[in-house]
Formats: structure tokens, C-alpha cells, sequence
């Protein structure tokens, strides 16, 4: 055969992440009140006021801003890793059909996935980093380890978005989103330890806390900013995140397949 | 170029959907410098074998080369060489005009500079260079499609494939994309398209395949098409429709006996078709049938299609 291969380009991912990061810059300032605004009003709002009674009793042995803070932090990690993953996913697929677009050039589902992906952990990782600073302003930082909280924090995006782009690929209707933030989102939110200990929940469901990868976020990222984590149980907790992460991955890559390439 | 001078070869291509046949075994030849088309009612399985060409959905069964590059192997390596326009628009509406194209151009491994070079080029080829910095979503459904084709070209594509490239444009559109494309065939693109207009199929193709049902049901040249399956010229009787109406249409026809190669009835029609349209027409008169009105015209690719593929709806 006389024809050389062209050779199919080396980064795929790469330049479907500086696609992501391009329309990004046209869109970042929607993104402000989720990210940024609204964990700081909730900072404020809980943390100060319902804070101000926690205290009283000394229950948790360190003062309640700083117990709920970190909380949030993994959580707005958490609610970045969904939301990209949800709307904005399923307009690819559907309405605006880039993914169409994506897969007619040498790119391959991995590659959109990776590419995706990295974008969702970079979105996590500037709004962990301001968070973080908003959270020393508040003098809820006690220990130097809270600056691993920042890749802690893109972990914790990693194992929610994965998951759910497996999830957006097996929807044919914009309406599973709202039943996902509703029954899925929601629940872990509130029960994963952010706003109170899970050992206050009746023992029955306090293995359903230690199921969802907010709580394992949580418990890292609560022990990185009061210098309490110990070595043994943060490596477990970030093993059970990168499960989810991995085979969040895996899922992902059949269901986008399986809707992609037929 | 593979080993038989195909450009695209299949045999024996099949393409399923669960218990749905959507191509039902093909054998194409697609040549260098070619501009091939698909016509076929919409369900004739035109779709689903340009995704199979276009290295994007897997063939259920057959052999299928293109470029001379076995399509279940090499996938990306053949997609890096294709140009795609795809039957719905997928233009990211995010980005600028100039953006869709020098993000796309990455994709392909191009560098950065001449990227944006080959960028302003094609705009100018597609008369959007005024746009280059507009948003997409407020562009009009021509200037989306020529953008779409732009984009297809932005790796200088060996072969290109078009899936209906015109559905839905205004006639002025639709002359300027046709004479874009036939640029693009001036310079030995390869092009290979999908159409159900018999105009665009006969304007741009040097050979086409009629397909029904998931089969190819005939090959050849426009004109070698109507010579085979048509004849030079139709004559159209128009009547009032209730003198069609039930078995008086049938009437009528057989009254026209031997005047004709095949006459067709419809509901307010008679069509004759002929090989000299005017000497039919006054045998038609001195048999003392007087229709409402009578049109000659040359057969056109239309004739053929609907003989082929038959009259009835398909939704």
C-alpha cells in the first residue's frame, strides 16, 4: 500500500480540555453565584448564626464555623462535579451535538471523557482554592496540611462527576436531573456529615453516611484543616473517592459508547 | 488508495439496529476525485451507511475500506482524513464563528498558527469572513451550514461527506453551497453526499446510487439513469380530478393505448412518457382526449426516483 498513515495527533484530551477552558471564558461569570457566593453565604449564614448555639453546648471541642467549613468546601466540590455533569453534558448529546462533532475528527469517546473530565477538576480546583482563602479570612484554617484540601477537593469532583456522566448518557429527557438533585444530591448533602456529625444519626443509617464519597470528602478534608487527620483512615478515605472515580470512568466510557458509536 | 482504486470500497455492508435492518447489504466503489451521491426516501438506510463511511458507527457485517484503511481498525486514523457534514448542524454555539473552526482544526493536530491561517482562508471560501467574530446561535440556517462546511474542511480533507447538505435552505443558499462544492470537486475532493433533491443530485454528482429499503436498487450516471429507467421526455396530461376519478382515469389510459412507452395515472394527472414528447402530445389529441392543460418536459431524476422508490408517502 502506498499511502503513509497520517499519523493520529499525540493530546487528544488536551485539546478537548482547551476547548472546554475557551467556551469557559465566555461563561465563568454564571458560574460565580454556585460556586463562589453561594458556600460563603452559607458559611455565613449557618456557620455564624446556627454556630452561635452550637457553641454553647462545646460538643464538637472546636468552635462550629470551623467544623462546618471544610464541610462545605468538599461539598461545593461536590455540587461542581454534578451540575457540570448534568445539563451541560446532556446538551452535547442532544441539543447542541458537539459530541456528533467531537467524534467525526481523530478523537475517540476516552478521549472526550479525559478531556471533560480534567475541565470539571479544574473548575473544582479554582473554586476549592478561593474557598480556601475565604476560609482563612474566617479563621477557620488551623493547620498547614489544609492546603491539600485543594486536590482533595478535585478528587472529590471526580468521583461525582464520573458516575453522573454515566447517568447523563443513559438519559433521553432533561428530566432525570432534577430527580437525581432532588433524591440523590440533596440526601447526601445533608446527611454526610457537613453540617453535623453522622454519629448523630440513628446507628440503622449511619452506614449510608459512610456510603456516599461526600462523607469520605468530608472527613479528609475536615482533618487537612484542623490538622486532626491521622494517615490510616485518610488513605482509606481517598482509596474509596478513587473507586468511585474509577469506575464512575469506566461506566462512563460504556454508557457514552453505547450512545455514541452505534 | 486501497489495492482495487477505490477510494471508499464496501461489500456485503450491513448495518443493525436491534431487530432493524437499516442497510441490508451493499457493495460500493467510491473513486478519487468522484462526487458520488445517495438518494432515497428518508428510512433508505442513506444515514446510517455515511456514518458507517464516516468511521463513527461500526458496520453489523461486511468489509468496508476507505482510504484504503480497513474502517473497523482504523478508525481515527481515516477519521483524521475526512471531512464531515453532518445532517443536523452540531456547531458549538459557545464559541465564535472563527473559534468553531480553530478549535476544531486541534482536534485534528494542527498546529496553533496555521490553524488560525487555514481558518481565515475557509471563511473567505465561505463568505463569512465578516463574521469571523460573532457568536454562532444568532447566524441565519445558510450561513450555520456553510460554517458546517467550513469546518469540514479544515483539515484538508481527502474526501468529504455531505448528509444533505442543503435540507432547508433558501434557494439563494443553495446555489452558493452547490457552487462551493463544485469548487471543492474542481480541485479533486473527493465528495460523497445524500440528498432527496433530484436538482442538487443531478447538479453535483457524477454518479449516484438509488437506495430503498436498505438496498442499493440502481447505479449509474444521472443521465445513464434516465436513459435506463425513464424515457427522454414526459408528457403531463392534467385533468379536472373527477374526470380521473375511480376507473374512468383507467379509461382514459386505455384510450392512449401504444401512444406511449408507460403510462402512469394519478389523481389529477395522466403522465406519458415518451421518447418525443410534441408528436405525442398531437397523437394524444387526434384520439379526441382533451385534458385541462399539457406540459412536455425532459425527464428528470425524479421520474426515475419515484419509479424506483414508488409514490407512497415515507414519514
Amino acid at each position: 500500500m502506498a499511502t503513509t498513515v497520517r499519523a493520529v495527533p499525540r493530546g487528544r484530551a488536551a485539546h478537548v480540555l482547551a476547548y472546554h477552558l475557551v467556551g469557559y471564558r465566555r461563561t465563568w461569570r454564571a458560574t460565580v453565584f454556585s460556586s463562589f457566593l453561594l458556600p460563603v453565604i452559607y458559611l455565613a449564614g449557618i456557620g455564624l448564626g446556627v454556630g452561635g448555639y452550637v457553641d454553647r453546648g462545646h460538643h464538637l471541642g472546636v468552635a462550629y464555623l470551623s467544623f462546618l467549613a471544610p464541610g462545605v468546601l468538599a461539598t461545593t466540590a461536590l455540587t461542581i462535579g454534578v451540575e457540570e455533569s448534568t445539563y451541560r453534558v446532556f446538551s452535547q448529546f442532544e441539543w447542541d451535538r458537539t459530541y456528533e462533532a467531537m467524534l467525526a475528527t481523530p478523537l475517540r469517546v476516552v478521549d472526550l471523557l479525559l478531556g471533560q473530565l480534567a475541565f470539571v477538576v479544574f473548575r473544582a480546583l479554582v473554586a476549592v482554592v478561593v474557598f480556601l482563602a475565604v476560609m482563612a479570612a474566617f479563621g477557620t484554617v488551623h493547620s498547614p496540611w489544609a492546603v491539600a484540601v485543594v486536590p482533595v477537593g478535585g478528587l472529590i469532583a471526580l468521583a461525582c462527576a464520573a458516575p453522573t456522566f454515566a447517568f447523563t448518557a443513559t438519559q433521553s429527557s432533561a428530566q432525570g436531573f432534577s430527580v437525581l438533585q432532588r433524591f440523590a444530591v440533596i440526601p447526601v448533602q445533608l446527611f454526610s456529615g457537613v453540617f453535623f456529625p453522622v454519629s448523630q444519626l440513628p446507628a440503622p443509617v449511619r452506614p449510608l453516611a459512610y456510603l456516599s464519597p461526600l462523607w469520605h470528602g468530608v472527613e479528609l478534608c475536615r482533618g487537612l484543616t484542623l490538622g486532626t487527620l491521622h494517615p490510616w483512615p485518610a488513605l482509606g478515605h481517598l482509596a474509596y473517592l478513587a473507586v468511585w472515580a474509577g469506575v464512575g470512568f469506566a461506566l462512563a466510557a460504556r454508557t457514552f459508547r453505547r450512545r455514541l458509536v452505534v | 488508495m486501497g489495492g482495487d482504486g477505490y477510494l471508499i470500497s464496501a461489500t456485503g455492508l450491513v448495518k443493525r439496529f436491534g431487530d432493524f435492518t437499516a442497510v441490508a447489504g451493499i457493495d460500493l466503489g467510491v473513486r478519487r476525485g468522484e462526487a458520488f451521491g445517495f438518494l432515497g426516501p428518508n428510512g433508505a438506510g442513506k444515514s446510517s451507511t455515511m456514518r458507517m463511511i464516516g468511521c463513527v458507527s461500526p458496520p453489523s457485517e461486511g468489509r468496508l475500506s476507505i482510504l484504503g484503511l480497513d474502517a473497523a481498525s482504523h478508525g481515527p486514523q481515516i477519521r483524521a482524513r475526512l471531512g464531515v457534514v453532518p445532517q443536523q448542524d452540531s456547531l458549538d454555539v459557545e464559541l465564535t464563528v472563527l473559534e468553531n473552526l480553530t478549535i476544531y482544526a486541534r482536534y485534528f493536530g494542527i498546529p496553533r498558527a496555521v490553524a488560525q491561517r487555514r481558518a481565515a482562508e475557509l471563511l473567505d471560501f465561505v463568505q463569512l469572513a465578516d463574521r469571523a467574530g460573532d457568536r454562532v446561535e444568532p447566524l441565519s440556517g445558510g450561513m450555520k451550514r456553510r460554517l458546517t462546511i467550513a469546518r469540514s474542511l479544515v483539515n484538508e480533507p481527502e474526501l468529504v461527506l455531505l448528509d444533505e447538505p442543503t435540507t432547508g435552505l433558501d434557494p439563494q443558499a443553495r446555489h452558493l453551497v452547490w457552487e462551493r462544492l463544485y469548487r471543492l470537486k474542481q480541485r479533486g475532493v473527493t465528495l460523497v453526499l445524500t440528498t432527496h433533491y433530484m436538482d442538487e443530485a443531478e447538479q453535483l454528482c457524477d454518479r449516484l446510487v438509488v437506495m430503498d429499503g436498505g438496498r442499493i436498487v440502481a447505479e449509474g450516471s444521472p443521465s445513464a439513469l434516465i436513459a435506463r429507467f425513464s424515457t427522454r421526455e414526459v408528457v403531463e396530461l392534467r385533468f379536472d380530478l373527477a374526470d380521473l376519478d375511480g376507473a374512468r382515469g383507467r379509461d382514459i389510459a386505455d384510450t392512449l393505448t401504444g401512444l406511449a412507452d408507460r403510462v402512469e395515472v394519478l389523481p389529477d394527472r395522466l403522465l406519458l412518457y415518451t421518447a418525443d414528447g410534441d408528436a405525442t402530445v398531437t397523437a394524444v389529441t387526434d384520439r379526441g382526449v382533451e385534458p385541462m392543460s399539457v406540459l412536455v418536459r425532459r425527464s428528470s431524476l425524479e421520474d426515475v426516483f419515484l419509479r424506483l422508490t414508488g409514490r407512497t408517502l415515507v414519514d
